[in-house]
This record gives structure tokens, C-alpha cells and sequence, in this order.
């Protein structure tokens, strides 16, 4: 029950704003995010964004899969 | 954010971790994921196949569904019965059996019970629907729960007055204190839920490893995140590194989302609360603090949640304890199925019974 799913923020209206997730535009609150931009990408659960996905830690762990990946591991 | 999914999905790189892992040949470790999505996860992909025998996977109460009680279930179908009253609930509930019926049931003998996807949409039929009494299923987790605040303190400042919320809120902490204190379990390491941990961020964790000696990771959702995050904390336990560590950065902070910690603080308090199959265990739950009791439903209904003991049989907590699995369950696959689930651990896709149901172990 607590899934929450990355969603791409296309607008901002006040305390919503418009995401698109898998090609399908949807209306949620954005009350609970301080700062969030369009371009965004966030984490969306119950109708509500709950955090900002940060792109630069994700690529950060996508680096260490791909050192796994040309390194192989111990 | 390119391939973002692709790239956490590529095969190469799981197919080196699962290596690195069957190479594992030390002592016998049990590890608890602590979050039905994960379980979920782990069964989808056959994950538990692809570890070598000595690391045991076992499922705790991830799931805030699972975990409700049986006499909550009652009161929401004796509730449901209110000509007065809309039940609005997130589909998971639907199924759930309590002592004498299910909300679904009721649904088909005529009550007015609605799925919602967000408690913002119940807020707005309470909006549409003056002249009714709009009752929200308030279960959930630290994910849930703020959104559950948001909607509590929206009809406030609306001045909504037909709006109130049934809480069963329960919140992580206290439960996995209880788990990595238990002197049967003897749980050698935790895999944290990402989503919780998006909103109270990962000091609590941190406490577990250093105070209570167990180690963690606190991992996202991809099949990916899970193996690696399994080897870290392999990895680490090996190396007697008992700490927290967390692989899922790109949403979890140290700090979590602290305006949602606000909102939900603003609006619940930390109450005792019954967990299905672990019994009551102190501070677990929320309340509507005073400020907001007017939207207490079981205030305004008088409700007063009895003891009921659990269905004949049913291992649910047990299993919720990682104490038994499923297949240990007399009723599993015979009496119980997700069509006619006996126990809660079988009602949603996210149950552990029903994970075992539908992709084996
Ligand atoms: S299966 Fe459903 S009810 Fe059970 S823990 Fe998961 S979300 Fe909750
Ligand atoms: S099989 Fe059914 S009755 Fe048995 S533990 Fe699982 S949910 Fe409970």
C-alpha cells in the first residue's frame, strides 16, 4: 500500500500541479514539497507528491552499477 | 533521468550481483523486509530463488492493511450499515474479513462504500455531499498518514464539517524495536521500506544498528535496488560492520521530508495501537490530536473498537512476525485464497500470503 511512483511534474498550479506518469497526465497536491519545479521528477502516492527524486543521486548509483557491471565484483 | 528505469533493470549487472551472492558461504543469516512492496517485489521476480540457502528472506508487517485489526474491520462494516454515512476507503480494504462481513459485502447488499485513490477525493465528496457523513478508512503507514493529515486539515480550514476519519494509523518504529528485540526471531539484519523512509528519513534506523546491535539497508524497489541492497548488507554483516546503510538516496533523505513530518504531527499524536497477529504495542499508532477531534469518527460515532481473536487457524501473525510462512499455514491454498481470503495476509497482491499465493516463495 505505500507504492509511490515516479511521475514527471509538466505544470504547477499553486498547491497542485500536473504530473505524467507512464504517458498519462494526472492532477495531484504538491502541499507536502517545499520546492519542487516542473521538470521535477517525484514520487507519487495517494494522490499527493511526497518527495523530489533527486537525478543526481540516482545517476550516482547507476555509476555503481555500471562500475558492476565493467568491473564485476568480488 | 534517461533510461532511468532501463537502467535499474539491467540483467548484466544482476546477473554478476546474483553471482557475487551465491558465492556467500557463511553462517546461516535471516533477513526481514519489512515492507509489502518489497515482499511483493522479491516474489514478482523470484528473487528468493536466486539467493543461495543460507540467506533466509523472511517478510514482517509491511503492510498497514495486513495489520489491522479485526475489530477495526467490524466497526467500519457496522459504520457502513449508517444510511447517513459514505465509507470512502483505498481498494485494499475492500476485501479484508472482520468477524462477520467485508466491505465489499456490504457494498453489494446496498451501503455506500467507495473506493477512493487519494483522502483529497473523499474531502471533496464530503464538499458534494452536505447532507451525508463522509467516512475515511484512515490506515497507513508514515507514507499514508501525511496525506491523510493534508486531507484532515483541508476540510478544517474549509470549514468541512461532514468529514471525519476512522484511524488505525500506524507508524514503523516501534514495531521493528519490537521485531529486533524479539529473543525468538533473531532477525540478523532489516531491509528498510524506501517509502516510509522518503518521510521520516533514516535517523531511526541508524539507531537500531548502533543501539540495538542490528544492521540495515534501506533499499528502493527495483529488482536491482533489492539484490544489491541484500549484498551491501551481507556484505557489511561479513565484514561485522553493523550499521545503516542507505541505497536508496535518490529519495531518501537523512532527514525524510520533514513538511510532511509537520503536517502529520500537526494533525496525529502517537497513540497504542493493536497490530494484527503482534498484539498492542505502545506509541505504534496516530490519533487526531485535540485540535482536530471533530474529525474523529469515533468520537462522533461512539465507537469502541472491542478485542475479537483472529479466525480459527489463521497463522497471519505469525506470519507477519516472520516467525512462520505461509506454506506453514494449514489454511493456505485450501481454506484461504486471494478469491476467499481467510486472513489479511492474503487479501492484497501485496500480502505475503498472496505474494506466496501467486509466485510461490
Ligand atoms: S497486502 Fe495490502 S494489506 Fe497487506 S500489507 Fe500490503 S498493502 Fe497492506
Ligand atoms: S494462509 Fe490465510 S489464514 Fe493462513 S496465515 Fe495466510 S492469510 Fe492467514
Amino acid at each position: 500500500m505505500c507504492l509511490g511512483l515516479p511521475a514527471k511534474v509538466v505544470s504547477i498550479d499553486g498547491n497542485s500541479g500536473n504530473v505524467e506518469m507512464m504517458g498519462v497526465t494526472n492532477k495531484v497536491s504538491i502541499e507536502l514539497l517545499d520546492d519542487v519545479q516542473v521538470g521535477d521528477y517525484v514520487l507519487v502516492h495517494a494522490g499527493c507528491a511526497i518527495q523530489v527524486l533527486d537525478e543526481e543521486e540516482a545517476l550516482r548509483t547507476i555509476d555503481i552499477f555500471n562500475e558492476i557491471k565493467e568491473l564485476g565484483i568480488k | 533521468m534517461r533510461n532511468y528505469i532501463d537502467e535499474f533493470r539491467d540483467s548484466e549487472v544482476i546477473s554478476k550481483i546474483v553471482q557475487s551472492l551465491q558465492g556467500y558461504s557463511g553462517p546461516r543469516l535471516k533477513i526481514m523486509e519489512v515492507c509489502g512492496t518489497h515482499t511483493m517485489a522479491i516474489s514478482r521476480y523470484g528473487l528468493r530463488s536466486l539467493l543461495p540457502p543460507q540467506i533466509e528472506l523472511i517478510s514482517g508487517p509491511g503492510c498497514p492493511v495486513c495489520v489491522t485489526s479485526t475489530s477495526y474491520i467490524d466497526s467500519a462494516t457496522e459504520l457502513a450499515d449508517n444510511k447517513n454515512v459514505i465509507i470512502t476507503t483505498f481498494g485494499d480494504m475492500m476485501r479484508i474479513p472482520g468477524n462477520n462481513s467485508t466491505l465489499i459485502h456490504k457494498k453489494a447488499q446496498g451501503s455506500n462504500v467507495q473506493m477512493v485513490y487519494s483522502p483529497l477525493n473523499a474531502v471533496e465528496l464530503a464538499r458534494e455531499n452536505p447532507d451525508k457523513e463522509v467516512v475515511f478508512l484512515s490506515v497507513g503507514f508514515e507514507t499514508t498518514t501525511p496525506v491523510i493529515a493534508l486531507s484532515v486539515s483541508k476540510a478544517k480550514s474549509e470549514g468541512i464539517k461532514n468529514y471525519s476519519v476512522l484511524t488505525a494509523n500506524k507508524t514503523m518504529p516501534e514495531a521493528i524495536k519490537t521485531l529486533a528485540g524479539d529473543k525468538e526471531l533473531l532477525i540478523d539484519g532489516f531491509l528498510y521500506p524506501g517509502h516510509v523512509s522518503a518521510i521520516i528519513g533514516t535517523d531511526f534506523f541508524n539507531y537500531v544498528a548502533y543501539n540495538m546491535q542490528k544492521p540495515g539497508v534501506v533499499a528502493g524497489f527495483e529488482p536491482l535496488d533489492i539484490l544489491y541492497s541484500i549484498k551491501v548488507l551481507i556484505d557489511n554483516i561479513t565484514n561485522g560492520k553493523i550499521i545503516l546503510e542507505n541505497m536508496y538516496s535518490r529519495i531518501v533523505s537523512k532527514e525524510g521530508n520533514v513538511k510532511a513530518q509537520q503536517k502529520m504531527y500537526e494533525v496525529f499524536e502517537p497513540v497504542d495501537s493493536v497490530w494484527r497477529g503482534m498484539g498492542m504495542i505502545p506509541k505504534s499508532g496516530l490519533g487526531l490530536v485535540k485540535n482536530y477531534e471533530m474529525f474523529d469518527t469515533a468520537k462522533k460515532f461512539d465507537i469502541k473498537q472491542k478485542d475479537t481473536p483472529e479466525p480459527k487457524g489463521c497463522l497471519c501473525g505469525e506470519v507477519l512476525k516472520g516467525k512462520k510462512r505461509p506454506l506453514d499455514c494449514k489454511l493456505f491454498k485450501k481454506r484461504c485464497t486471494p478469491e476467499n481470503p481467510v486472513g489479511s495476509c492474503m487479501v492484497s497482491s501485496e500480502g505475503t500470503c498472496a505474494a506466496y499465493y501467486k509466485y510461490g516463495g
